[in-house]
């Protein structure tokens, strides 16, 4: 059997990747990807704790994580075709007009 | 032999057995769209090849295999030859929770009978769902990935109508679980076994009128057939998404089609026709001809659909499902649960 | 025996998809590659006694959100040779900080597992619960009907509020 331990590694890691995509890419639609990502290393890991203490409330927040999640990435991919219409660019740098 | 191997072979003779039928399947679907065409446009179909043209699938097969592979040279490389390969995938994997049988022990050969159907999961709506909505993506990403007008715009219409019609088809499969109690096939085809007054069989087909009709409509639309193949149809955009593939590639996808077909039918037949349950064979085991005969039923009415009615236009198509179809059925799931609760069944 | 290799081998698929996709050029493959994290953490909540979670994820995440993402792609069709230029460029690529960050962060990775694996409980994920009760739908659906009905409710409102403002931020400008 598996300790809860490797399932919580495991989300640890899938959580790194997404946080090191959120800052190394310069692509809005590969950073809201890593934000998926992100999101999916938290529902593993309640997952994981919901089944180790024997209750079912894991999945069910894993429920809610997920709508959140959908309803997120509706409006942030929304938000990229609202902002690429205006500078033909998907990079985050170009839209920097209101920095010092 | 000890019991557990022979239980371990018969499983896997039983897998086997139903991908032998699904590829059968669909084979002898080629034929048989052409042969009941040609019947209902009073001519006959093929006859040349083999008696009465038995063996035309085996010549088309053939003259498949050996055309030249062509591809595009602006089409992704990895993108254009994985389209196919997850359409098929897809519709193969799909059928992979669907009982078509009920228990048997092979007159006595096994101690404890197995099941027929290759797994028996108990959220098996769920996973016939889930995996025919990753057949959106060999559609999508074929007609993005062959870099060509035509392509694109049949692919993009194509898998927004199959998620479009999703929808439907969700809701009516979620009516059907309420009125069985459990998301398992062979739970929903099991509550439809025996007989009211003795002769009327439990289907949820006389329970659940509106939401058959909604399944086969937004079935057929999910399997993009007709009157719902606009993204194919050969005289608005050549072939879709599909134009730009040739020999094996394109082989697989109408087998991808024909297999969604028997895919849609076969939950069909366990959720609203009862599966495998009927008169007389049951006795004998041989309860999966039933369903044979069921699902071959439900397969003529997609063929006779497709060449009786005329074709329908991209946005009435539309309108249809988001309009008309969608509310039909969130109607019919809060009758069925109104239904449940006044007679507390 | 058999449960361990298969966490592994879905759990090396998870982590090594997810590699990929923050390191692709072209997000078309970034997608595919997300999509086939997903099969594999579907395959984990398989394991973890949660097949209801699992379909959902599929129906949700790999069906749903991804063909999203997929045709956004497709509408915007970025060209690829500014997004490898954009990343080339960017500020925490000089020399330096990218391997101060990289120490840093597998110094992070090696602390943390450490941690998880002497504090978290050492035995098996499986010990507590009835297996049949938590893999039931009806388990799943009479709670979140009764304790977490709120969530539940406010949640539809969330999808609704989502749905009418991503309509609104994606239509086109009427040209008067």
């Amino acid at each position: 059997m598996i300790p809860l331990g490797h399932y919580l590694v495991v989300s640890a890691i899938l959580f790194a990747i997404g946080t090191a995509g959120v800052f190394l890419r310069r692509n809005l639609i590969t950073i809201l990807l890593s934000i998926e990502i992100m999101l999916n290393a938290v529902n593993l890991s309640f997952v994981a704790f919901g089944r180790s203490h024997g209750t079912v409330d894991g999945q069910i927040i894993t429920f809610f994580v997920m709508t959140v999640a959908a309803a997120e990435a509706a409006v942030g991919l929304g938000i990229v075709i609202a902002l690429f219409r205006h500078r033909e660019s998907l990079n985050p740098d170009a839209f920097t007009s209101l920095k010092w | 032999m000890d019991q557990a191997t022979l239980r371990f072979i018969i499983q896997l003779a039983i897998i086997g057995f139903t991908f032998f039928m699904l590829i059968n399947a669909s084979a002898l679907l080629v034929l048989a769209e052409r042969k009941i065409m040609g019947f209902m446009q009073q001519r006959y179909g093929p006859y040349l090849v083999g008696p009465h043209g038995l063996l035309q699938p085996l010549a088309d097969i053939l003259k498949l295999l050996f055309k030249e592979e062509l591809r595009p040279k602006g089409a992704d490389k990895w993108l254009f030859t994985l389209a196919p390969i997850i359409s098929v995938t897809a519709a193969f994997a799909a059928f992979a929770a669907v009982p078509w049988g009920g228990e048997t022990t092979f007159f006595g050969l096994l101690d404890t009978p197995v099941k027929l159907g290759v797994a028996d999961v108990n959220v098996a709506v769920l996973v016939v769902f889930a995996i025919t909505s990753m057949g959106v993506y060999g559609i999508v990403l074929a007609g993005w990935s062959s870099n060509s007008k035509y392509s694109l715009l049949g692919g993009l219409r194509s898998s927004a109508q199959m998620i479009s019609y999703e929808l439907a088809y969700a809701t009516a499969l979620a009516s059907v679980v309420m009125l069985a109690g459990s998301l398992s096939l062979r739970s929903v085809v099991d509550a439809q076994a025996g007989y009211w007054f003795g002769f009327i069989p439990r289907w949820y087909l006389f329970l659940q009128p509106l939401g058959f009709i909604i399944y086969m409509i937004a079935g057929v639309a999910e399997t993009n057939r007709a009157p719902f193949d606009f993204p194919e149809a050969e005289q608005e955009l050549v072939a879709g998404y599909n134009t730009e593939y040739s020999s094996v590639r394109f082989a697989l996808f109408p087998q991808a089609e024909y297999i969604n077909m028997t895919t849609m039918s076969a939950v069909a037949t366990d959720l609203y026709l009862g599966g495998w349950h009927g008169p007389l064979l049951e006795r004998w085991g041989l309860g999966w001809l039933w369903f044979l005969i069921k699902v071959g039923l439900i397969l003529f009415a997609y063929i006779w659909v497709r060449w009786t009615v005329p074709r329908y236009r991209y946005d009435q198509l539309m309108q249809f499902g988001w309009k008309w179809l969608f509310p039909a059925a969130v109607l019919n799931l809060i009758a069925t649960a109104a239904f449940i609760l006044y007679f507390n069944a | 025996m058999p449960d361990t290799v298969l966490f592994y081998v879905f759990s090396a698929v998870a982590v090594g998809a997810s590699l990929l996709v923050i390191g692709q050029r072209n997000p078309m493959y970034s997608i595919m590659l997300l999509i086939a994290s997903f099969g594999a953490l579907s395959a984990l909540y398989i394991q973890l006694d949660a097949p209801f979670v699992a379909m959902a994820q599929i129906i949700v995440y790999a069906g749903a959100i991804m063909v999203l993402f997929l045709f956004v792609v497709m509408l915007l069709n970025a060209p690829q040779e500014d997004a490898a230029q954009w990343d080339r460029t960017h500020p925490l690529r000089r020399s330096g900080v990218g391997r101060f960050g990289a120490m840093l962060a597998a110094l992070l990775t090696v602390q943390l597992v450490w941690a998880l694996l002497r504090v978290s409980d050492a035995s098996a994920v499986g010990a507590r619960g009835d297996v049949a009760e938590l893999t039931s739908v009806r388990s799943v659906g009479r709670v979140l009907f009764t304790d977490y009905v709120f969530a539940f409710e406010a949640t539809s409102i969330l999808i609704l509020v989502a749905m009418v403002g991503a309509v609104v931020l994606a239509a086109r400008e009427e040209k008067r």
